[in-house]
């Protein structure tokens, strides 16, 4: 479960995310939407505990982000925009280390590691160094990171960003095996993804939030059925007010 | 303890992923050669010790520790790696403790390699073999107090030439304030107690008592508590500013 009570962040006089409140429970998949500048990638490290919020709380699993950080990204996996890794190590080296931070050891460490790197289709650039592989073969390099240690919890952002529709298809369909009994967040700018995926969907912008409906509530929501259409409505109507 | 070892590995290794690593060794003993031969007459002072050779450390550390250390957090904060790493159940002071042991191991391999010198004196002579070894754990716990600066600094930016900059600046306050001239000039005015604080502020002075052959508790406790206090102010400037 994750818990976010009156969410704020500020940088100096911006208020990059505002007064955010809200609940995810397992077997939701989470499309966090919103324009660009929105504050989804802000929202997305205070749950992660990368930023330290401003005012307000986050609970992952039960464990306070801020008081037990370690129990909290214990059970989160994340891959952070742009997925940032280590790029003068081989693929390999890079999850043996993410697997030692994990704590995985013996026989399910081997299984975890091969069930990322098959997931992934990670095989054929185990060897090569991250920093020559392609934009999206880093971007699933970086997922298979997230996933490794099979977490509660999975904050993704942007996570099919730079992939091919081979693999958009791919990570779309992960990410439905796993929707279970897991939670996902993900931020995306490919509405057709929230439809694809999410089973629920929260629309900020400007840090505040604007809308939180099933995707098929929100797509009513407008006299065209399509999400894009009541995304623009949602996000260029706050700005107008 | 388990998430410092595997974050010493990481980064240790990745030393050795770029020929970087291999040019720094490189450079480093060819200088640390060079200055013993050229400058301080290690033939022709006709004694058989390393003290030619260590009394050149300061200042081949002066400008070769802070090229080790610019990298340690100001890359991940280039990269974003950063996040990856302090978003993963590891805390801060895990992985300061973590980069700074590698690095320090690192500097630790170049010193280590340099043991040719040591071999060749005593070919040459007999030498007092337990002085020299108190000379290299003080150019190395030396060498620990550059990098602990130098870690620190580079947390505070995402510019590997700035925090070498700074880190120069610095490590030579902390060498200069021992020197003899510096020591003078100020005992001209400032009381005593003073000018003693002042030397004993200094790696200088501490290096040179190590390196006389006498390992004093009181130098591994000044090392000691300069990696400490600056391994503190790292971490600090992490949690404060992990994100900018
Ligand atoms: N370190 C920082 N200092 C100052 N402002 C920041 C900082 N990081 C983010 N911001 C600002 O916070 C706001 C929200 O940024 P955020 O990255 O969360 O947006 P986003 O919704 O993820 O956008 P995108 O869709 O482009 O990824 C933006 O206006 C951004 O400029
Ligand atoms: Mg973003």
């Amino acid at each position: 479960m994750i818990e976010i009570r009156n969410l704020t962040k500020r940088y100096g006089a911006l208020t990059a995310v505002n007064d955010i409140s809200f609940t995810v429970t397992p077997g939701q998949v989470l499309g966090f939407l919103g324009p660009n500048g929105a504050g989804k990638s802000t929202t997305m490290k205070m749950i992660t505990g990368f930023l330290a919020p401003s005012s307000g709380s986050v609970t992952v699993c039960g464990h306070d982000v801020e008081s037990d950080p370690l129990a909290a990204k214990a059970c989160m996996g994340y891959l952070p925009e742009g997925a940032p890794s280590y790029g003068e190590m081989t693929v390999r080296s890079f999850l043996e280390f993410i697997a030692d931070i994990r704590g995985l050891s013996g026989e399910r460490r081997r299984a975890r590691l091969d069930d990322v790197i098959a997931r992934l289709q990670l095989e054929s650039v185990l060897e090569q160094m991250i920093e020559t592989l392609s934009k999206g073969f880093k971007r699933r390099v970086g997922l298979a990171q997230a996933l490794l240690h099979d977490p509660q919890v999975l904050i993704l952002d942007e996570p099919t960003d730079g992939l091919d529709p081979n693999q958009k298809h791919q990570v779309r369909t992960l990410i439905n095996d796993m929707s279970k009994d897991k939670i996902i967040v993900i931020s995306t700018h490919i509405l057709e993804e929230v439809d694809a995926v999410c089973n629920r969907a929260i629309i900020i912008a400007g840090g505040r939030l604007l809308a939180d409906a099933t995707p098929k509530e929100l797509a009513a929501r407008a006299p065209t059925g399509r999400l894009d259409d009541v995304f623009r409505q949602i996000t260029t109507g706050q700005k107008a007010a | 303890m388990h998430n410092v070892k595997s974050i010493f590995r990481r980064e240790f290794s990745s030393y050795f992923a770029t020929p970087l690593a291999l040019v720094f060794i490189v450079f480093f003993l060819v200088l640390a050669a060079a200055f013993a031969f050229q400058f301080g007459n290690f033939y022709e002072r006709g004694q058989a010790d390393l003290a030619p050779f260590f009394s050149f450390h300061p200042w081949l550390y002066l400008f070769l520790i802070p090229a080790i250390s610019m990298r340690l957090w100001a890359e991940e904060r280039k990269s974003g790696s950063i996040e990856l790493l302090m978003t993963l159940p590891v805390t801060t002071w895990q992985a300061v403790i973590g980069k700074f042991l590698a690095a320090w191991a690192f500097a630790g391999v170049a010193l280590a390699l340099t043991f040719p010198m040591w071999i060749t004196v005593n070919y040459l002579g007999d030498p007092d073999n337990g002085a020299i070894l108190a000379a290299y754990i003080g150019s190395w716990l030396m060498a620990g107090g550059f990098l602990a600066i130098g870690a620190c600094l580079s947390a505070a930016t995402r510019n590997q030439v700035i925090a070498f900059i700074f880190t120069v600046v610095i490590c030579f306050g902390f060498l200069f304030s021992g020197f003899p001239i510096v020591l003078d000039m100020v005992s001209g005015w400032a009381p005593r107690v003073l000018v003693d604080a002042l030397a004993s502020l200094s790696f200088y002075t501490h290096f040179q008592a190590i390196s006389k052959g006498v390992i004093d508790l009181r130098d591994l406790l000044y090392f000691g508590t300069v990696i400490g206090v600056w391994l503190a102010a790292n971490s600090i400037v992490l949690d404060m500013k992990k994100a900018d």
